[in-house]
């Protein structure tokens, strides 16, 4: 029997069954655009399935339970020692079951880097500009993963209540107490009563495992139809157009690209938690609301809320005689908030500013958008501040500095320079853009003098390629929306305010250097 | 729009370049052995994975760099590495090398139905709503709101038996007047004597059971305890009275998010939690000096009994730890 033979008689068997065939051939020969930034949501894609591999073995052991017991096991500092179930069965993962250890490292790095992954998937989103029409839902979709993301590493390395780990519920437990009027009953129902109580581990242990995880599933399976069924963006160049899609077929090349990626991406994170360390539970001991360890730490993807919360100024107002922690409220839940809802409504922000209301399946480059592109920049240096004061204590002893003087390099750095760069990115990407007309107009400059017979020196340019050029030039610059503030008889026309804050923003996102035109090159050829 | 008329015409896809393996049968036969090495490094991986697994989990080998090393782990670990990465690399390169790498183009379709559909779809839609008549009869679509709204309340109703109300909880703490200050741990009863000028320690209150204290009770329960010379004291005359001979008592739990303040310079006399850093002064009543919080460590009024051991003379005046709305409301 041929093998084609062989696959007939298979496809024949379920076609019967489900008529998949004609669907089948059309989507095995899905053409996907091939692009290194396009990898980064695989990463996340492939850490989240080693999440639930490396997660369902640590169930098998671990004991989601605030049950007193004393440690019996083979760790001997800890011989002896009275607490939870929960954290024995974390020493027991670590020390007792073979290869517990390995995969305890694996769960929590590949944790980290699922989160990196997101992250750096969306600046490639948003810098490229693949969130614009008709991706916005798939857009807010992954700020709805990132966030749960968030949420759901940290009831994951919340789950051993060690004493880091008890500090870091402690210091939710405080923003969910500062939450005015319903503060201290939300508090109560979710820990079962007072802080910590022996709730809130098999609380979210089940939140955990099950009701994250399957939010997750639907929403990335989500994802991933509306990119398959709405085909994915491409950069532009030649050939490549807002009608078509350029790049490899899913059988064979793609599957064993993507399929390969996901062994590589399982391997590195086996490598890293084989040869790095993290948490190691063991040392910081069972945890005890009076005891803490120096330098606490949340994971990275906390750390710019808790660097928020350090930041704080010593805020608390009393009204009525009922109290309103100002220093907990806006770091912990006010800025955060407005952070990700200005970021889940940006492509409808930015298509309100432009009014463009087409179709775009080609990417932007980052530099032709400027606007954009600052924004961008804008948010990461606030983040980014926001992350270094998370970790100021350990800075300060590193460093050798004073925790005070970062603190208020911090306060005074968020303020400062997220507009700062705003500024500089957008002058950057201008200046890129005008590098790029000078490529195109006069050729690259190839580093060979030439001195002319009146002993002038210059400098020869080469001309650059069709394909080159083509690129520098096909991005559109669309010019900004006219919204005149008095109609046709002078009369001002209804929402002038509105108006004039969208025009000036319509202004500033239109900003750029004008691109090579047909009459700079016919100028360009009498010379 | 501006770039109806493009100053450079596109020049289209740039001609395809064939890798050598397309037309060498030599080149491609070592791709497909480059192929193969690297899935069988990956089974090399594998052996080491399951020779790892019997190696005694206390044998640690030196590995430069990294200093000393569980054998077993780190032979688990990079067993694991090598039999997975190396697939992975073994996929790509075929893929790279010997599957088709020639670009193909597909043709986007407007997303967008054809006007017809949408058409028919809104006649649809109009119909099955006019058939339902939920637009004529009012009582209906009435009575139907006012039934899924109240059946939306079941669900809070049923989450109520989460927790308790806090109730004054909140509020009270283990201390009561005449309740002995004892260490933790250990649970001794402390003199005066045993604390030198400078020094700091924990305390917990006096407890029926110390076997068995619950974390619920440590939470609002922890002190500390500091020894200063009377004389470093800055405090009013009311709280001056609630120190006895240079010893003062606070709150071990930070009146910004309740973690254990629990970093003591000996040097400057402050209290600093290691959480977010939150500075307080032991000399000014714990007045906050730096940082976030926004409200001094609560003061625990001691004295000493008959015998010289110290006691709580009243429970704390005000609540401890975070704040909350209705903290300082009676």
């Amino acid at each position: 029997m041929t093998t084609e033979q062989r696959i007939g008689q298979v496809a024949n068997y379920v076609d019967e069954r489900t008529g998949a065939a004609a669907w089948m051939k059309k989507n095995l020969q899905k053409v996907f655009p091939d692009h290194w930034s396009f990898l980064l949501g695989e990463v996340a894609l492939y850490s989240f399935v080693i999440l639930l591999l490396s997660g369902t073995y640590l169930t098998f052991w671990f004991d989601p339970s605030a049950r007193e017991v004393i440690y019996e096991g083979s760790y001997a500092p800890l011989e002896g020692v009275q607490m939870s179930a929960a954290y024995a069965s974390t020493l027991h993962i670590s020390f007792e079951v073979r290869g517990g250890l390995l995969m305890r490292q694996i769960h929590h790095w590949a944790a980290l880097i699922f989160m990196a992954a997101i992250v750096a998937h969306l600046m490639r989103v948003f810098f490229t500009g693949a969130f614009r029409k008709p991706r916005e839902g798939n857009w807010i979709i992954g700020i709805g993963l990132l966030t749960l993301g968030i949420v759901e590493g940290f009831l994951g390395y919340s789950l051993p209540d060690d004493l880091l780990s008890g500090t870091g519920i402690r210091i939710a437990e405080a923003i969910i107490q500062a939450i005015p009027v319903v503060g201290s009953y939300l508090s109560y129902f979710a820990f079962g009563g007072a802080f910590p109580g022996e709730a809130f581990i098999p609380r979210i242990y089940i939140v955990h495992v099950l009701l994250l995880p399957g939010a997750f599933l639907a929403l990335i399976t989500a994802h991933l139809m509306m990119v398959w069924y709405q085909k994915h963006t491409q950069f532009p160049g030649p050939g490549r157009t807002e009608k078509n899609v350029v790049g490899y077929p899913l059988m064979p090349v793609y599957m064993a690209k993507a399929g390969g990626f996901f062994f590589i991406v399982f391997g590195v994170t086996a490598f890293i938690s084989a040869v790095a360390s993290i948490n190691p539970i063991w040392l910081y001991g069972p945890y005890t609301p009076g005891q803490i360890t120096a330098g606490s730490q949340p994971d990275w993807y906390m750390g710019w809320l808790d660097g928020l919360v350090r930041m704080a100024p010593p805020l608390e107002t009393y009204f009525f005689g009922y109290t309103i922690s100002w220093n907990i409220l806006i770091p912990g839940l006010i800025v955060p908030g407005i952070l990700f809802t200005g970021m889940a409504l940006y492509p409808f922000i930015e298509s309100w500013i432009t009014g463009d209301k087409r179709e775009h399946h080609l990417l932007d480059r980052p530099r032709n958008a400027p606007n954009r592109t600052a924004l961008g920049a804008m948010s990461i240096t606030f983040m980014l501040v926001a992350l270094i004061n998370g970790g100021n204590d350990l800075i300060a002893t590193h460093f050798d500095l004073s925790i005070n003087q970062i603190m208020w390099a911090t306060r005074i750095g968020i303020i400062v320079l997220p507009p700062l760069a705003f500024v500089i990115t957008k002058r950057l990407c201008l200046s890129l853009q005008r590098a790029d007309r000078e490529l195109v107009l006069h050729g690259r400059e190839t580093g060979r003098l030439l001195r002319l017979p009146h002993g002038e020196f210059v400098e020869v340019h080469e001309p650059i390629s069709p394909e080159k050029a083509y690129l520098l030039t096909s991005h559109e610059q669309a010019p900004p929306l006219a919204l005149p503030e008095v109609d046709g008889r002078g009369v001002k026309r209804a929402g002038a305010l509105r108006n004039k804050l969208r025009s000036r923003m319509s202004v500033a996102h239109s900003e750029a250097v004008p691109k090579v035109s047909t009459d700079d090159l016919k100028e360009i050829e009498h010379h | 729009m501006s770039n109806e008329i493009e100053a450079i015409k596109d020049p289209g896809l740039p001609a395809h370049v064939h890798r050598k393996a397309d037309h060498d049968p030599v080149a491609a036969k070592r791709a497909e052995r480059q192929v193969a090495i690297l899935f069988g490094i990956s089974s090399v991986g594998t052996v080491l994975l399951i020779a790892s697994f019997f190696i005694p989990e206390d044998i640690f080998i030196f590995v430069p760099v990294m200093g000393s090393q569980n054998a077993h782990q780190l032979g688990l670990g990079l067993g694991m590495a090598i039999s997975l990465f190396f697939i992975g690399m073994g996929a790509i390169h075929w893929a790279k090398t010997l599957m088709p790498d020639q670009e193909v183009i597909a043709y986007r379709h407007e997303l967008r139905s054809e006007d017809v559909d949408r058409k028919e779809f809104v006649v649809a839609v109009k119909d099955g709503v006019e058939a339902s008549g939920i637009g004529r009869r009012s009582l209906i679509k009435r009575s139907l709101g006012a039934a899924l709204g109240l059946s939306a309340l079941s669900p809070i109703l049923l989450l109520r038996d989460l927790g308790p109300l806090p109730g004054n909880d909140l509020k009270e703490t283990s201390w009561k007047a005449g309740t002995y200050l004892v260490t933790d741990p250990g649970d001794r009863r402390i003199r005066a004597s045993d604390l030198e000028v400078g020094s700091v320690a924990q305390v917990l209150p006096e407890s029926d059971d110390p076997e068995h204290r619950k974390l619920n009770d440590i939470a609002k329960d922890a002190v500390l305890l500091i020894r200063l010379r009377p004389e470093e004291f800055n405090l009013d005359a009311e709280r001056l009275s609630w120190t006895h001979e240079g010893i003062i008592a606070f709150s071990k739990i930070c009146s910004h998010m309740g973690c254990a303040v629990a970093l003591y310079e000996q040097q400057t006399k402050h209290l600093l939690c290691p959480c977010h850093q939150s500075t307080f002064d032991v000399t000014r009543a714990a007045k906050v000096i730096f940082g976030p919080a926004a409200r001094p460590l609560p003061q625990l009024n001691i004295s000493v009994d008959g015998e010289g051991f110290l006691v709580a003379r009243t429970p704390f005046s005000e609540p401890v730890g975070p704040s909350f709305w209705g903290r300082i409301s009676s």
